[in-house]
């Protein structure tokens, strides 16, 4: 502590420390909040359903997405990016997961909301399986802290099926 | 001569032993005092942003009290030894002796 320079950095380093101990807690108090988000989505309609040049099955479709997600929200939360995905199965894939459509909900205000929207993004196969398949529509949501960890989590609603022929 | 002159300047830019003790506990205890009390505050009010604002001012505020050198942090002030002191003293001799090789048994 002999000198002006000595100090400074003595300071300055201890002050960072600190913070660095400060984020570290306020990240860990995330865990200390349980969140009870909540969500239900329509297919309003099928718009069209085609089997595209290359051999792949294509859908287009109008949704309504309706979501509860403010009990998610802490005082270290920078936003959450929420998309919904469609899920099934094919003899080729056990798992398909296709995102139709995703948004950023920048505060606690936004995150109650009911969207009536077609879907952002192609509804494509990998093939031609989709005629008559049963699909889950899953909400995926990852929670963007300001410090620490992003908690990511979802709700999965089953129930939707595809119709039987191209339209 | 020159020892002393240089001696004496750094004795306006340095803390005396107790000044500098005094410096290094009040900023740990000040830091460490404005950390807590930001992060309570910024927890309570559900605020990020005012934890961090509490924090720098912290900060600032610390830096402000402890790394200057203020008259406070030199009431303890070291007496160096007198120039005219040192002319009355003759310097100690070097012994001049033959090195004794140690017996190892």
């Amino acid at each position: 502590m002999h000198s002006f320079g000595y100090r400074a950095n003595s300071l300055l380093t201890f002050a960072v420390t600190i913070l660095a101990v400060m984020c570290a807690m306020a990240s860990f108090s995330d865990n200390l909040n349980t969140p009870s988000p909540s969500s239900q989505v329509e297919v309003l309609s099928i718009n069209w359903f085609q089997r595209q040049p290359n051999g792949n099955d294509e859908v287009s479709m109008t949704l309504n997405i309706s979501a509860n997600l403010q009990s998610m929200f802490t005082w270290n939360t920078k936003q959450v990016f929420v998309f919904l995905a469609a899920e099934y199965a094919t003899p080729k894939n056990s798992l398909n997961q296709v995102s139709l459509w995703d948004g950023i909900i920048p505060s606690k205000e936004h995150a109650k909301f009911w969207i009536h929207t077609t879907n952002k993004y192609r509804f494509t196969d990998q093939g031609s399986n989709l005629r008559g398949k049963e699909f889950n529509l899953t909400l995926h949501w990852h929670v963007m802290p300001k410090t620490g960890k992003m908690f990511a989590d979802k709700i999965i609603m089953t129930g939707f099926r595809l119709p039987e022929e191209y339209r | 001569m020159s020892e002393e002159n240089f001696l004496r300047e750094k004795e306006n830019t340095i803390m005396d032993w107790q000044g500098q003790k005094l410096a290094e506990q009040l900023m740990q205890t000040l830091l460490l005092a404005f950390a807590v009390v930001a992060f309570v505050a910024g927890y309570s009010l559900g605020s990020f942003q005012m934890m961090l604002l509490i924090y720098a001012g912290g900060v600032a505020l610390t830096t402000l009290i402890t790394v200057p050198n203020w008259p406070f942090f030199n009431r303890h002030p070291l007496k160096w030894l007198d120039s005219s002191e040192v002319d009355r003293h003759p310097k100690p001799q070097p012994v001049k002796s033959k090195k004794k090789p140690t017996k190892q048994k």
